[in-house]
């Protein structure tokens, strides 16, 4: 027997309002990769026991990440009707005191108390001793569109998404719109791929939605083999169901039958949430057959991959789905004609996808109000290195870069220095402390030698040393060469020799035009990105920091001597 | 049929996700086996109508994939940027040191393996390591060696 989307609707309502506002309290815990590395899952487990041996009755969820990264693990309290309280680098020997105090007691731990975000609908006084958490300079910042529910949920009940305004957009687009005016949203959105490449994503789904095959396929990347970006991967631990949502209505828009969402193999956090998320949209009836009985039909499946960074590739992506070796293949034909198992395919990243149902509910104009001329909406930026706050954003594009360091980020820690900035994962380029003075746009990143990427922006102080950096993401880039072809191959581990040789403060005055003429011919002749871009990493240190490197090879000196350290590699490679 | 052969039979025929390939069957043993024997691409070749040379290209691509028994324990030591910036080849020398290695691999007595990963997803905990797949973010050299100390100190790891 069907159940209308009104009555899931309701149901989810109803069991929303019990939890924020029922009997008892609603305890939420941080359990995405950052809270676990952390100690999320050793302070849940301390909840569980201390509301037992305390005799006391609340709601407990594990939920995924809020953003605070650097305050994990990060567990809030709010009682029937109240407001969300939050303790963070909370310690299992800690729980003992909230629990009692607060959960039982309903006084907050106000000198342990990081700080408490406001609840709509709740008419209970916000506390006067606790900061507002959303004042905080990480978070006073953001617009949140695709996290909008990330911490705020438990990302295996879709009830809890459904309540917070999933899957409107999907009623909207199949009930409302038809597929060529929910492609027209994301057209006047002016949203463009957020995996790197910064492709205007209505066009290339008008690849896919003019060709009229009956077999047609939407692909998500969660490769994320990225150093330093992991907001694919919490979208997934945090809102899987945005994902689901935004991946059903590019089913629909372009006409495809099946969606495939390809994430690495062994990250069970986010695997083992997105498939709870398509298998409750499933029993719901947000897939399968007559989607909200339309005539609209459609399925996704989750398909493991091993590791490997180029599989992130689309086109070797494509061939890790068929269960081969992730190697790029030569194009055209593009995918949209010849893609996934022969048939025409669109690829989309996870942020991507994770904007799509916000744009068809508020309206692609809103979206295009957000952010910088052509860089349109908000970009997801993972804070890492040693900021004062680490953590994942998601602020308008146009920010300055130096807000984002200074403000957003706080600043390094210890009172030191920011010597420089690595952008938009290993293929990217680094920026110079004085050169952060730029706005975050797709078009002003590019032309400074950085791009935004998938969002990772690594932080170094001035104990760092540039050619060691430089060194260690060529390392990265060599080790992850898929090998098919020589330039990158060979160019990778010539880049690599050369750089270790310089850290042996070894180098000679011809190692930094050898590099050159490597990177050209790895730009020139290699198929995909990851050679064509591979050289990216050593161009911008030297526009930023050429003395450092001539200290090396002239003075044979190590300025910070960060290179007289042991330096290891993995043994294992594709050479 | 021996125990080995079984398992692998039944980890390639369990799995439950429509689209069933070589890669898909090899990540199966893996989960069920902790490695790839020889025996599992023979079975990978036969079960997927592919050559055993076609199965080994694939195995042989992916570094997830290892040909020998695993070790009781797992270590790996993240070796991405973020990490590598606050200090991850510090943490890792102490790990080997810990583990009585000089490089990657495993120890003699097959208790313990050491590895570095590319990057183990918490990027805002660096250094971030992991002991038989849990993570552990913000480590130092002195906290990396005594996880190592604590998971010698553990029963094999359950599979």
């Amino acid at each position: 027997m069907p159940v209308s989307f009104e009555e899931i609707g309701l149901e989810a309502g109803r069991r929303w309002q019990e939890l924020t506002a029922g009997e008892r309290p609603w305890i939420r815990i941080g359990t995405a990769l950052c809270g676990e590395a952390a100690g999320a899952f050793e302070v849940a487990d301390a909840v569980k026991s201390e509301l037992a041996s305390q005799g006391v009755s609340a709601q407990v969820s594990r939920v995924g990440c809020l953003g605070l990264c650097f305050a994990e693990p990060l567990l809030d309290v709010q009682l029937p009707g109240g407001h969300r309280i939050f303790y963070g680098n909370v310690d299992p020997e800690g729980v003992a005191e909230i629990v009692s105090a607060h959960v039982a007691g309903g006084r907050p731990v106000t000198a342990k108390a990081l700080g408490y975000l406001a609840q709509d609908g709740s008419d209970a006084p916000v506390p006067d001793d606790i900061p507002d958490l959303d004042q905080h300079p990480m978070r006073i910042w953001e617009d949140r569109i695709a996290l909008r529910n990330a911490g705020n949920i438990d990302p295996m009940d879709i009830h809890q998404y459904v309540a917070n305004g999933g899957y409107q957009a999907l009623r909207k687009a199949l009930i409302d719109l038809d597929r060529e005016q929910t492609l027209d949203e994301v057209k006047a959105s002016g949203l463009r791929g957020r995996g790197g490449a910064a492709f205007p994503t209505a066009t290339k789904w008008s690849f896919l939605a003019g060709n009229p095959a009956p077999e047609k396929y939407v692909l998500c990347n969660c490769e994320e083999g990225d150093p330093g970006a992991f907001n694919d991967k919490n979208i997934l631990e945090s809102d899987p169901g945005t994902l689901v949502e935004g991946m059903i209505i590019a089913g629909y828009a372009t006409g495809a039958s099946k969606g495939y969402i390809f994430i690495r193999h062994g990250h069970n956090g986010p695997i083992d949430r997105c498939r709870a998320a398509v298998d409750q949209a499933r029993e719901l009836g947000f897939l399968g057959e007559n989607i909200m009985g339309t005539d609209f039909s459609y399925e996704i499946e989750i398909a493991l991959t091993g590791d490997s960074y180029v599989a992130g590739e689309e086109s070797a992506l494509m061939e890790a789905i068929e269960g081969k070796r992730a190697m790029p293949r030569f194009r055209p034909p593009f995918p949209a004609q010849v893609g996934l198992f022969g048939k025409p395919t669109n690829i989309n990243n996870v942020k991507t996808l994770a904007y799509v149902p916000e744009i068809v509910s508020k309206g692609g104009e809103w979206f295009a109000g957000i952010g910088h001329d052509t860089s349109t909406g908000t970009v997801i930026l993972c804070l890492t290195g040693p900021l004062k706050y680490t953590g994942m954003v998601e602020v308008p594009l146009g920010i300055n870069l130096k807000d984002v360091i200074n403000e957003v980020a706080g600043g390094m820690q210890d009172g030191k220095a920011l010597k420089f900035l690595q952008t938009g994962g290993p293929l990217g380029g680094v920026l110079g402390a004085d050169n952060i003075d730029l706005l975050l746009d797709f078009e002003v990143l590019r032309a400074a030698g950085a791009i935004v990427g998938s969002g990772g922006l690594i932080a170094a102080d001035e104990s760092a040393c540039i050619v060691d950096m430089t060194r260690s993401l060529i390392a990265f880039c060599q080790y992850e060469s898929c090998g098919k072809c020589f330039p990158c191959r060979m160019g990778m581990s010539h880049l690599l020799e050369v750089l270790e040789r310089i850290c042996s403060l070894e180098g000679t005055s011809e190692d930094l035009a050898l590099m050159r003429s490597i990177g050209e011919n790895m730009q020139a002749g290699s198929l995909c990105g990851h050679g064509q871009l591979g050289y990216n990493p050593v161009s911008s240190a030297l526009r930023y920091f050429g003395p450092e490197f001539d200290a090396h090879i002239t003075d044979r000196t190590c300025p910070t001597g960060t290179c007289l350290a042991p330096r290891y590699s993995p043994a294992q490679s594709r050479r | 049929m021996s125990g080995l052969e079984q398992r692998i039979h039944d980890a390639v025929h369990g799995q439950t996700q429509p689209t069933v390939t070589v890669l898909s069957s090899l990540l199966a043993v893996e989960d069920e086996l902790g490695y790839i024997p020889k025996e599992a691409l023979e079975f990978v070749a036969g079960f997927s109508d592919a050559t055993v040379n076609d199965v080994w290209a694939v195995a042989s691509f992916y570094p997830n994939f290892r040909f020998e028994p695993p070790s009781e324990h797992v270590v790996e030591v993240c070796w991405g940027a973020s990490c590598h910036v606050v200090g991850a080849m510090g943490v890792f020398k102490s790990v080997l040191e810990a583990a009585g290695l000089e490089d990657e691999g495993d120890t003699p007595d097959k208790r313990l393996t050491v590895r570095l990963n590319t990057c183990l997803g918490a990027c805002s905990q660096a250094p971030v390591m992991s002991m038989d797949h849990h993570l552990s973010g913000r480590t130092n050299p002195d906290s990396a060696a005594k996880n190592v100390a604590h998971l010698l100190e553990q029963e094999a790891h359950a599979r």
